[in-house]
């Protein structure tokens, strides 16, 4: 029995469709992340699971109990904000507590609860502060015991990071993928940030306009994105898309290339297409990672297709661990991830490797992949 | 006052010798000079009430008493004949603006705050509406709810009167403080809901929800959430509606009378007598008594005054 199940989510505010029928579902301990750009309808989908907003149609279902009508305090649920949401007149203890004691729980019981949490996120010393008191990392720790004290079967996280600085926010990222590790708890976690998703989640769906564009693990989402809008909104730097035509000898199928001043590049089928429908000369949007575009030294050398081609370098950007080569082919920008250590210079005349075990192919038309 | 704290902002305070001299000479010169203006009344009232009468008709305005006295005072507060009353004194009245002006303040505020609650945080289909015609309460002048305020409150009167007939106890219906009471609520929810309104507006929402989450009930995130973190503007709220309801005249001559009176109608009683000498010295420490509430809510509460009004603009 699946812990979270969507069915069919509608959501309206008036004529304007936030959510246009939305069906996922999460399994007992998954880590679901929610993940789009702004205004795609991911937090207005965590606020109806929440129950702080009410769904036009269809059903949402915890641990398989239908909870449409259920006020939020009683779909056994709890909910880290992305302002935290303490409350400024009580200490933290208090606001660990404030849940507890609006069910009535007696008071022995409820420090007892609080203390315990309190030593899982090691801010026992914290407790009889004020939240002003606290720094950033410090008030979300807070925020997450006060979701952890009551023991929930889905916790909802809604951006909880994006208020801290860079460093931090690496560190708490950490901290949840390790709570959730440690307590196995089932979460779904909102964010704009596709690292964030990548790194915490077991199962991500990408949202575009209210709609599912794609569910998965992440390296389904990252390495067979369903379709453009996928492919470029999941990575850093973005998956290079180049627009090429199918050419056709027989059984082979071969996508190319076409390039101003050089020779145009000529590939074979990427191993993750399906060429049976491709007829020849049909336009095919080609799409490549940067870290799948290397030189003829750092190519991955198990690469079962690897095809190389000359181009000029236009831009080099160091970035520490590697360095991005921008080159162009196909009247467009082509992004290659080369060693931090490369020699390379703007304007070489260098010989550059696709690694087509990584490469994927989409249909313009439609923007699904092939 | 408020000038004295401009210029002694830290801003200035951080950059000696911005000014020249002179110009410091001339700032704080003309600063002096105000101050001696607005306080020239209240030194002239203050020295007025020490003097004994015959000094007072007999000597300079400006002059300081030669024989200090408090009897002035004393006979305002308790043996002074107000207008054509039996009872002495203005200690009654003061007592009627109290028992008018506590409730009134405590309970227009506290409503202004849930409505503010509501119109903020629980929007309902038409709460622009609702509260575009809140506001609106503001701009209706005082003389023009006379009549009809006096036409409900003559209901309330009826009501009362069936009460006692039927059980002894008319249950404050009817009565002139209660119906002073109401009239200033109900006038006063205007203003009170537009300044908890606009406090709430910029209060986070997430609070709400964590609280709902929390499973604390309508009336629970009120008290619990909403209320504690709103000290700031209740002060506002609460020093704005005082000093209203406690200078209030109209209200107070109109739906009162005799001695149910408040304060300032039984000044107005006791000054403008046209029989016998004009005791000043006895007016001018009545004039101070009724003053003086609003002048301690101002020095208890003013600091929160000034922090209250800034707060929505630092949250923006």
């Amino acid at each position: 029995m699946a812990a979270l199940d969507i069915v069919a989510l509608r959501k309206r505010f008036g004529a304007l469709e936030i959510l246009k029928g939305i069906d996922i579902s999460l399994e007992k301990g998954g880590f679901l992340v929610l993940v789009g750009p702004s205004g795609c309808g991911k937090s207005t989908l965590l606020n109806t699971i929440a129950g702080l907003e009410s769904i036009s149609s269809g059903e949402i279902r915890i641990g398989g109990r239908a909870v449409n009508d259920l006020h939020p305090s009683q779909r056994d649920i709890a909910m880290v904000f992305q302002s935290y949401a303490l409350y400024p007149n009580m200490s933290v203890g208090e606001n660990i507590a404030f849940g507890m004691e609006m069910r009535g729980v007696p008071k022995p019981e409820r420090e007892k609860a609080v203390a315990a949490v309190a030593k899982t996120l090691q801010i026992e010393h914290l407790l009889k502060r004020r939240p002003g008191q606290l720094s950033g990392g410090q008030r979300q720790r807070v925020a997450m015991g006060r979701a952890l004290v009551r023991q929930p079967s889905i916790f909802l996280f809604d951006e909880p990071l994006s208020n801290l600085d860079a460093k931090l926010r690496v560190d708490m990222r950490i901290e949840i993928k390790r709570l959730h590790q440690t307590t196995g708890s089932t979460i779904v976690y909102v964010t704009h940030d596709q690292i964030e998703a990548m790194t915490l989640a077991t199962k991500i769906a990408v949202l575009k306009d209210g709609e599912v564009q794609q569910v998965g693990t992440p390296a389904e989402i990252y390495n067979r994105p369903a379709n453009l809008f996928v492919a470029d909104f999941m990575g850093s730097p973005a998956m290079n898309l180049l627009e090429g035509k199918v050419t056709k000898s027989g059984a082979d199928v071969g996508i190319r290339l076409e390039r101003r001043d050089h020779p145009p590049i000529l590939l074979p089928l990427p191993i993750s297409a399906d060429g049976s429908k491709l007829s020849e000369g049909a336009k095919v949007i080609f799409g490549i990672r940067p870290e799948a575009v290397n030189d003829t030294e750092s190519v991955d050398s198990n690469a079962k297709s690897v095809i190389h081609f000359d181009a000029e370098v236009e831009i080099v950007e160091p970035a520490g661990a590697d360095t991005y080569v921008v080159t162009r082919a196909a009247g467009k920008e082509l992004t290659a991830r080369m060693r931090a250590d490369t020699s390379v210079k703007v304007g070489d005349n260098h010989t550059f490797a696709f690694n087509l075990d990584k490469a994927v192919l989409f249909d313009p038309a439609t923007t699904a992949r092939i | 006052m408020s000038a004295a704290e401009l210029v002694s902002t830290p801003r200035h305070r951080g950059e000696p010798g911005r000014h020249s001299k002179t110009t410091r000479v001339v700032i704080y010169g003309l600063l002096l000079l105000f101050a001696l203006v607005y306080l020239i009344p209240l030194v002239v009232m203050v020295m007025t009430s020490l003097k004994p009468l015959d000094e007072v008709t007999g000597g300079n305005m400006f002059a300081l008493p030669q024989r200090p006295t408090f009897g002035a005072w004393v006979k305002a507060w308790g043996e002074a004949r107000i207008g054509v009353s039996d009872t002495l004194g203005i200690s009654g009245y003061f007592l009627n603006s109290i028992k008018m002006v506590i409730p009134a303040v405590l309970i227009s505020s506290l409503l202004g705050a849930l409505n503010g609650y509501v119109l903020t945080k629980w929007h309902f289909p038409g709460h622009k509406l609702v509260f575009g015609m809140m506001l609106f309460a503001c701009f209706i002048p005082f003389q023009s709810v006379i009549i009809p305020m006096a036409v409900i409150l003559g209901w309330f009167g009826q009501i009362g009167q069936s009460l006692s007939d039927a059980t002894g106890y008319s249950f404050g219906f009817g009565n002139p403080i209660v119906n002073l009471v109401i009239a200033h609520v109900v006038y006063g929810l205007g203003f009170t809901t537009l300044f908890f309104r606009n406090y709430y507006e910029a209060f986070p929402t997430e609070l709400i929800k964590a609280a709902m989450m929390d499973g604390a009930s309508f009336f629970q995130i009120f008290r619990r959430v909403l209320l504690p973190n709103s000290t700031p503007i209740f002060i506002v709220t609460v020093i704005y509606q005082f000093t209203n309801i406690w200078n209030d005249f109209l209200f107070g001559s109109t739906f009162a009378a005799g001695d149910s009176s408040p304060m300032t109608v039984a000044l107005n009683n006791l000054v403008n007598t046209s029989t016998g000498i004009v005791e000043y010295n006895v007016n001018m420490a009545a004039a101070i008594i009724a003053a003086a509430p609003t002048l301690f809510v101002y020095i208890v509460a003013g600091r929160y005054f000034v922090r209250g009004l800034m707060a929505g603009a630092v949250k923006g």
